[in-house]
């Protein structure tokens, strides 16, 4: 039988993924994948737990997690596309331009 | 039984494609994996009797986000690898794996079930988008109307960031005022 644990876990190594992603990468673009990866790995724990505990809060804060994700993929992806124009490049280490 | 095969099966397709989503070098491969591990992960929400929760995913994640990623892969170079300085590979791996075992190891703890009480507990013969709507727009109204702004917001900033020569402004046409000063010079 598939209790809580099962799915909290599941939840738990997915965001572990996503964590090692917003570590490792250097490339804009890629770290934006790996964000969604950690928002997608949240809402499973939500909607898990909401199903467990018979409670919709859960579901709710799914549903604004989404909403978020939506609109900072807007803004995030338009100030990529700015900042591709100006310096031709989407790598971490080309955009440094402050030496310290 | 049907549970457990579609959780298993389900959980180990989302684990192996989302690795490809932090492995790969070539962002086709990346966006790809991500688009079918979050199809996959809309099947978890189903299971677990979240159907409103898992039509919107597939509509919003897979069909709005998703979408706007290739789009926006027209603007970069997308079809060569990237090359990128991974430096420290094994500690990245380290830290991740010491939390996902702290995360594992919290979750697996005991919980006390007694304490929790459902704050709007669902309805018994109700269907869950009912439910939803019902709860949504009675105790989270304020919350709703505050993200349809910020969405306004944002669907407002992506196009003035992503459109040509938007910063300028469209009443006050600078070379139309040049224009009529040329014509007064040549009167």
């Amino acid at each position: 039988m598939i209790g809580l644990s099962h799915y909290l876990i599941v939840s738990a190594l997915i965001f572990s993924i996503g964590l090692m992603g917003v570590l490792r990468r250097r490339n804009l673009l890629m770290l934006f994948f790996a964000t969604e990866v950690m928002l997608n790995a949240v809402n499973i724990a939500f909607a898990a737990i909401s199903h467990y505990y018979n409670d919709l809060t859960g579901q709710m804060f799914a549903f604004f997690i989404i909403a978020i994700a939506a609109s900072e993929v807007a803004v995030g992806l338009g100030l990529l596309i700015v900042l591709y124009k100006k310096y031709g490049s989407l790598d971490l280490d080309d955009l440094a331009s402050m030496k310290g | 039984m049907y549970e457990a095969v579609a959780f298993y099966l389900f959980s180990v397709l989302i684990i192996g494609l989302f690795l490809i989503t932090i492995m790969s070098k070539n962002v086709l491969y990346a966006m790809t994996s991500l688009a079918a591990g979050m199809v996959l992960i809309s099947g978890f929400f189903f299971i677990l009797g979240a159907d409103f929760l898992g039509v919107v995913q597939l509509i919003v994640y897979v069909g709005a986000i998703m979408a706007l990623y290739s789009f926006a892969m027209m603007f970069f170079d997308a079809t060569r690898d990237i090359k990128e300085k991974t430096t420290n590979s094994a500690l990245v791996f380290l830290l991740g794996g010491l939390s996902a075992l702290v995360l594992v190891l919290i979750f697996a703890a005991p919980i006390h079930n007694e304490a929790i009480q459902a704050l709007y507990p669902m309805h018994e013969g109700v269907g869950n988008a009912q439910d939803v709507g019902i709860v949504l727009f009675t105790k989270y109204l304020v919350p709703f109307e505050v993200a349809a702004v910020m969405l306004l917001v944002a669907m407002i900033s992506g196009i003035l960031l992503a459109g040509k020569k938007m910063d300028l402004s469209l009443t006050e046409d600078l070379s139309a005022d040049d224009e009529i000063l040329t014509q007064k010079d040549e009167k």
